[in-house]
């Protein structure tokens, strides 16, 4: 079957390029260009992975991946957080507030899918 | 196109609107904009170009922005304070990263040792980081260049080395509540080599006893394969803190007895699976326990509802190409209904309120309609322009010693595409010559009274139907004699000829009038105002100077809004149907004989309640007629025209007043003094449409032709 996975960046050239990546290797892939609109999203898809970006205007990354934890529907989708920030610091944080893994840009192809196939059900 | 070369594309596109939003924020950081969404703004511009230009391997880029984005980040977080100091060291490196873009857009590289130097200040103002942080950003990215990790190895190649890593596991439930699970671990440790696998389920509580959302198993893992440790320890990368987790060298001989394994991993996948299968009853649960999560859980939707009161204008991005096969339509369109209009009233008769007529009126209206959606669909803010400048105004002050402070004002008026991107030039050029020419050195202008502070102000606005550009300064202003001189040793003009002050400005538009003699490496790069006056004349606008001595200069663009349409005034001269734009058009009369005056052997003026105005006859002027139109007989046009106020119009009907597609004659023919561009009317006809100040200027000049001939090489400055 084929699973459906959310990316959630403000950034064009990323959404673009996980697009292009994530339906290559075969996944269905919904985009949202930040957390009011990833959440917006969530209403009516059911993705299988959801990959957020940090930084982003109106609701950024750890706010978001508290909000989809908070709601019964999607609490136990895996969430990776997408971000160039490789310090301990950012990791915790996105861990804390509930993400499941995360993959550290710039990534390439192989590294996305593997860290996508590792976290999906 | 290769899918890599399009989001390439799109990531350059991207740039240039982030580097738009980057100065937006810093300059009104400058302001005094301090609020938490302008500087998270500007970090995240940088951010998001440092992101994806470490996704096509731009390192150079990376490693500036890296350095840029630490100082925004402490700036974000208040460890540093943006005085204005460190901003005007943000703006430099805002420029540097726009360098840093251009060049890896057209596969060049930047000056590397601007670009060093501007880093290197961004990490004396970073706090913490002012020895050796360099350093330590590019190590940190070379770390992030992506070395594919050897996972997942599928057959074992024969002979490599062996190795056997004993593997204790036992989840916490805050790895479940992060949606991970134990057997994605396990299947990802099957995905290195062989693995047995043991569960331990002795803690298992009896059911009524059990927390749904509780963690029970102890899972034991014997990994045979090639895996090294860090290669296992990377399977727990995402859970190693939501676990006990212990990884221990075995006895590397290989279990005889492995094909337990499948069996093994069938029974850990199906205790591992547990959690998620009892969600529905999860859910219930927490639905019915009034404390703990929910608490969570609304915070979360509040924040989101307070953010979407920010209202979003929602675009699409279409090709240009489509846009402009719309337009033509559209155009073709219009072109046709006014011919319909027209066999409908040559059939039926004019001023019959037949139901035909009335639908054609309904379409007309339609038709104008549908052409200006279209053309809004096309206008965009000046804005892309005027963004440009402040660089420019840095630099260029910079380079010439002069302290400049930009103002611009209206730089959301909205034009067609094509006239703003080609108002980048001149605009340029008028900036460049107002710091390098205008304004004094902060010394002159302290020594006349002036704040060392020179301003240079850059505004649009529409009036009537055009956009009109202003660039002016407050500088020194025009020094005639000096533009006087230099015309007449470049023989432009007559040792003796006699030239009102306006004149004299307007000199230097003249070809020919700029040379290196009397420019600086700043704004003479090879293009004179004559050039931009070209270009300004190209997009059918024009281009004036005025100037007070001491006070400074103020160059003045006016340019059609689009390039497709004009309201006209249809008229007959002779046996011509012209167009003269509406917008030109202050009002039509016919005069009576005694408001008609001559002046001198052919010239005629007109008198309109109390003003005299120069009477042109257009059939004359344009060659159409040898005679005069009896001004009695015929319709005079009042027009306002650019320089030389306003002007009566003589021509011999008024047909009516239409919307027309402007058909450009100099693309189709050649350029015409007085015809701005042709049309097609209704009844199939070409009509050329007039360029009133063309026609009013030929005029001037065909008048001064009687004067000393010393005037004619300057009536080519009004063309």
């Amino acid at each position: 079957m084929t699973q459906t996975v959310l990316t959630v960046d403000d950034s064009r050239t990323i959404r673009e390029m996980l697009n292009h990546t994530l339906s290559a290797a075969g996944f269905r892939v919904v985009t949202a260009e930040d957390g009011v609109h990833g959440l917006d999203v969530l209403q009516t898809e059911r993705p299988d992975v959801i990959i957020t970006d940090i930084n982003m205007p109106r609701l950024d990354g750890f706010g978001f991946i508290e909000a989809v934890r908070g709601d019964a529907a999607h609490r136990a989708t895996p969430i990776l957080v997408l971000t160039t920030e490789s310090e301990p610091e950012k990791k915790a944080r996105a861990r804390e507030a509930g993400a499941t893994g995360w993959i550290v840009k710039p990534f390439n192809p192989t590294k996305l899918v593997d860290a996508v196939r590792r976290v999906a059900a | 196109m290769d899918p890599m070369e399009a989001i390439r594309v799109t990531f350059f596109q991207e740039c240039e609107e982030l580097l738009a939003q980057l100065e937006e924020g810093l300059l009104a950081m400058e302001q005094g904009e301090h609020d938490a969404e302008t500087i998270n703004s500007v970090f995240r511009a940088v951010h998001s170009i440092k992101g994806g230009g470490g996704a096509f391997g731009l390192d150079p880029l990376v490693r500036f922005a890296h350095v840029f984005e630490n100082l925004l980040d402490q700036i974000r977080g208040g460890v540093t304070e943006a005085g204005h100091e460190v901003i005007a060291a943000l703006l430099r490196a805002s420029d540097m990263l726009a360098d840093h873009v251009s060049a890896a857009r057209d596969g060049g590289t930047a000056d590397e040792a601007r670009s060093d130097a501007i880093a290197a200040a961004l990490v004396a103002l970073t706090e913490g980081e002012a020895h050796g942080g360099d350093e330590a950003a590019p190590a940190e990215f070379e770390g992030l260049s992506f070395t594919p990790m050897t996972v997942a190895l599928d057959d074992e190649p024969a002979g490599a080395a062996q190795a056997a890593w004993i593997i204790r596991f036992k989840p916490h439930a805050s790895l479940y509540n992060k949606a991970n699970d134990a057997v994605l671990v396990l299947r990802e440790l099957g995905s290195l080599g062989r693995i047995e696998v043991e569960v331990d389920a002795e803690a298992v509580p009896l059911l009524d006893a059990m927390d749904p959302e509780g963690a029970y198993l102890d899972w034991t893992v014997r990994l045979t394969g090639e895996a090294d440790e860090a290669a296992v320890r990377e399977v727990f990368s995402f859970v190693d803190e939501d676990c006990d987790l212990d990884i221990a060298a075995a006895d590397a001989a290989p279990d005889a007895a492995i094909d337990l394994l499948s069996s093994l991993l069938a029974i850990g996948t199906a205790g591992a699976e547990a959690p998620p299968l009892l969600a529905p009853a999860i859910e219930d649960i927490i639905a019915a326990a009034p404390a703990g999560a929910p608490g969570k859980a609304e915070t979360a939707p509040a924040k989101a509802a307070e953010s979407a009161a920010l209202p979003a204008p929602q675009t699409i991005r279409v090709d240009l190409e489509r846009v402009d096969r719309l337009i033509n339509l559209v155009g073709e369109l219009v072109i046709n209904q006014a011919m319909l209009a027209q066999r409908v009233m040559e059939s039926s008769g004019a001023g019959q309120a037949s139901d035909v007529n009335l639908a054609l009126a309904d379409l007309e209206h339609l038709t104008r309609g549908i052409q200006d959606s279209v053309m809004a669909i096309r206008a965009q803010p000046v804005k892309s322009v005027f963004q440009r400048m402040p660089r420019l105004v840095r630099e260029v002050g910079e380079a010439v010693g002069k302290r400049v402070r930009l103002v611009t004002e209206g730089e959301n008026t909205e034009v067609d595409k094509t006239v703003v991107e080609r108002l980048s030039e001149p605009i340029t050029h008028m900036i460049r010559n107002a710091i390098d020419h205008g304004l004094e050195s902060p010394a002159d202008r302290e020594a006349a009274g002036k704040p060392a502070e020179g301003s240079v102000r850059l505004t649009a606005g529409h009036r009537s139907g055009r956009i009109v550009i202003e660039v002016s300064d407050d500088g020194k202003g025009v020094d005639r004699a000096r533009v006087k001189a230099k015309a007449i040793e470049k023989g432009l003009i007559a040792a003796d000829a006699v030239l009102t002050d306006e004149e004299i400005d307007n000199l230097i538009f003249l070809p020919g009038f700029s040379t290196a003699a009397a420019i600086s490496d700043i704004s003479g790069r090879g293009v004179g105002m004559d050039v931009v006056k070209k270009s300004v004349q190209a997009l059918g606008g024009r281009i004036s100077i005025s100037s007070q001595p001491g006070q400074g200069s103020r160059f003045t663009m006016s340019l059609p809004l689009t390039l497709a349409v004009l309201d006209g005034m249809v008229v007959s001269v002779g046996d011509q149907t012209l167009v003269a734009p509406l917008t030109a058009i202050v009002e039509s009369l016919k005069p009576r004989p005694e408001e008609v005056r001559p002046l001198g052997p052919d010239n005629f003026v007109l008198q309109i309640r109390d003003v005299y105005v120069p009477l042109i006859d257009i059939g004359q002027a344009m060659g159409f007629s040898r005679t005069r139109v009896d001004p009695t007989e015929g319709v005079a046009l009042l027009v306002e025209s650019e320089g030389a106020g306003r002007v009566a119009l003589m021509v011999d009907n008024i047909q009516g007043q239409r919307q027309v597609v402007i058909k450009s004659l100099e693309a189709n023919y050649r350029p015409t003094e007085g015809v701005a561009a042709a049309t097609i009317l209704g009844d199939g006809r070409v009509a050329l449409i007039l360029d009133i100040d063309g026609v009013v200027t030929a005029n001037r000049r065909v008048a001064n032709r009687r004067d000393p001939p010393a005037r004619e090489p300057l009536a080519r400055t009004g063309t």
